[in-house]
């Protein structure tokens, strides 16, 4: 018997169209990498997160404008400055000689080769800032579950390119990845806090942020003393401008007890105390 | 002289007639525009990372292209016997290699040309500025590269059996030098007599293939490198390039051409 080639085409069509309702339920079930909300996640699956952390050092290459140590120099592994910028830390005369990782040129070639590679340390400014983010989107993408990206990416967003609505989409997007995360919670508090001049809703975020710091376990505790210090502290100076002062010396002598220099917090509880002595009114003074 | 321009025009009509070139521009083009049409925090305004990408890409197209373009030059024409009439025109051995390193050398140049002029446009479209000076000097410099690396497959073409393991060959080596090259030194440095020896001699000997490579001053809008340095590579590019051709011919002269 001898049976049509369009016949038989449509026949394997019609099986496959068949086989495909009935798989397609079940494929969904085989894996997680199909479900996957963002293009890495299908592709990569949980192997993304290995590139996170080369995207995040790439944001920080960016902002040194290539500036910076091979995994051959000296102190390569220190803390990207990114991190250290999103926390406010100024650098010193100091930091500027530790990060001179090139150093005495070692011999002839090195000194040569120095006018092809750049020697100068210096930082992203005046809105050019934005050249990093494009990494910082990227490593989000491939690991959601890293915080620091969402930080430093909101405080380059918030701090240097005034744009206070995106930063708050990225970190509300944190947030959905880790919703029980205090850091996320602190930066968003400081765009509430610095860029709406919202100071309830500071308020609210950052007092979440207790409560989640304080649902952590001992070691995740240990770790973040430093969040919790600084929630506390913002939310200090945030009483402090509402005029409260007395809410505002109780959370700086509760940062005492996590703040690496208790003695300046002290600095700074006195001064509430003088405002709130200046508040109490003198009592009227019988006339004779 | 005429000979050396004869044969290197054959090379560069074969560039253009195989397909490889055009491959690369498209992918490097699509690559390129693809990561540029990318919308990140709603900023049209950041452009270093597509700089950094298309430069990537022209730097790997470009090796692409010079390394694979070479290796198959000497051997092709051995394999297709096409090398007896050729050396009865009568070209001389040294001419052979002459011509083919020019024609090479001349068919990245172009191939680099119309790299750089796409990279212009995509870099001066989302910037407004054209720093054509920087532009001018990291292809010079890459074209420079690229002469040594050249030469350096040639000899690799006389040396080794296939055009596939000197292709190989020379990337693994190219790679190696770009990647490690500035820090060898330390890696020397940092290891035990005799290793720490060996490393040091292979660092003052091998060329300096990574002083070439002007990404970042381009990338990041840095200007250029002084005139003085740059004419100093420029030689130190001739001196290597020399050296590999000369060994090359050292080579070829003896080599028994029946396959």
């Amino acid at each position: 018997m001898k049976t049509s080639p369009f016949l038989a085409l449509a026949a394997l069509l019609a099986l496959a169209f068949t086989l495909a309702t009935g798989l397609v339920s079940r494929a969904d079930n085989w894996s997680g990498r199909a479900k996957s909300n963002n293009l890495f996640g299908m592709m990569f699956g949980d192997g993304r997160k290995l590139f996170a952390n080369q995207f995040f050092v790439m944001a920080d290459v960016y902002f040194h404008s290539g500036y910076y140590p091979s995994i051959f120099d000296q102190n390569a592994a220190s803390e990207k400055e990114i991190i250290s910028a999103s926390h406010g830390r100024k650098e010193s005369e100091e930091d500027e000689k530790k990060e001179d990782f090139l150093g005495q040129p070692k011999d002839w070639i090195d000194a040569f080769g120095r006018n092809f590679r750049i020697t100068q340390h210096t930082h992203l400014e005046n809105g050019k800032e934005r050249e990093v983010l494009p990494w910082l989107r990227l490593a989000a993408d491939l690991d959601p579950q890293k915080i620091e990206t969402y930080t430093v990416g909101a405080y380059f967003l918030r701090e240097h390119l005034n744009r206070p609505g995106q930063a708050e989409a990225f970190l509300r997007e944190g947030l959905r990845n880790n919703p029980d995360n205090c850091e996320i919670l602190l930066e968003l508090g400081r765009v509430y806090h610095e860029s709406d001049h919202d100071l309830n809703r500071a308020r609210n975020v950052w007092e979440l942020g207790l409560k989640k710091y304080a649902a952590l376990g001992k070691d995740a505790q240990k770790d973040n003393q430093i969040v919790c210090d600084s929630l506390l502290v913002q939310l200090a100076y945030l009483e402090d401008e509402a005029g409260n002062y007395g809410r505002a010396i109780e959370r700086f002598r509760a940062a005492q007890e996590f703040s690496p220099n208790p003695q300046a917090l002290q600095e700074q509880i006195d001064a509430e105390q003088k405002k709130l002595a200046a508040l109490i009114p003198i009592a009227p003074q019988k006339p004779y | 002289m005429n000979k050396i321009f004869a044969l290197a025009g054959i090379v560069i009509k074969e560039l253009y007639r195989r397909k490889d070139f055009y491959v690369l521009f498209v992918l490097t083009a699509l690559l390129t525009i693809t990561a540029g049409a990318v919308n990140f925090f709603h900023d049209d305004k950041i452009v270093v990372y597509v700089k950094d990408i298309c430069l990537l890409l022209i730097w790997v197209s470009a090796l692409v292209i010079a390394i694979v373009t070479t290796a198959r030059q000497i051997p092709a024409e051995i394999e297709a016997r096409t090398i007896f009439p050729l050396l009865a025109k009568p070209v001389s051995r040294g001419q052979l290699i002459a011509g083919k390193f020019l024609g090479c050398w001349l068919a990245t140049g172009v191939a680099l040309l119309v790299f750089y002029f796409f990279f212009a446009i995509i870099a001066g479209s989302r910037e407004h500025i054209w720093p054509v000076a920087v532009y001018l000097q990291a292809a010079w410099l890459q074209w420079c590269l690229l002469a040594i690396v050249i030469a350096m497959v040639l000899l690799g073409s006389i040396c080794f059996t296939a055009p596939s393991s000197t292709s190989t060959i020379t990337f693994i080596v190219v790679a190696g030098i770009l990647f490690l090259g500035s820090h060898l030194k330390i890696i020397a440095l940092q290891q035990p007599e005799p290793m720490q020896t060996i490393l040091t001699v292979t660092y003052f000997l091998m060329p300096h293939l990574e002083w070439y490579d002007l990404r970042d001053f381009v990338v990041y809008n840095l200007g250029g490198v002084p005139l003085l340095a740059l004419v100093l590579v420029t030689l130190y590019a001739a001196v290597w390039t020399g050296i590999f051709l000369l060994l090359t011919w050292l080579g070829f002269r003896r080599k028994s051409l029946n396959t």
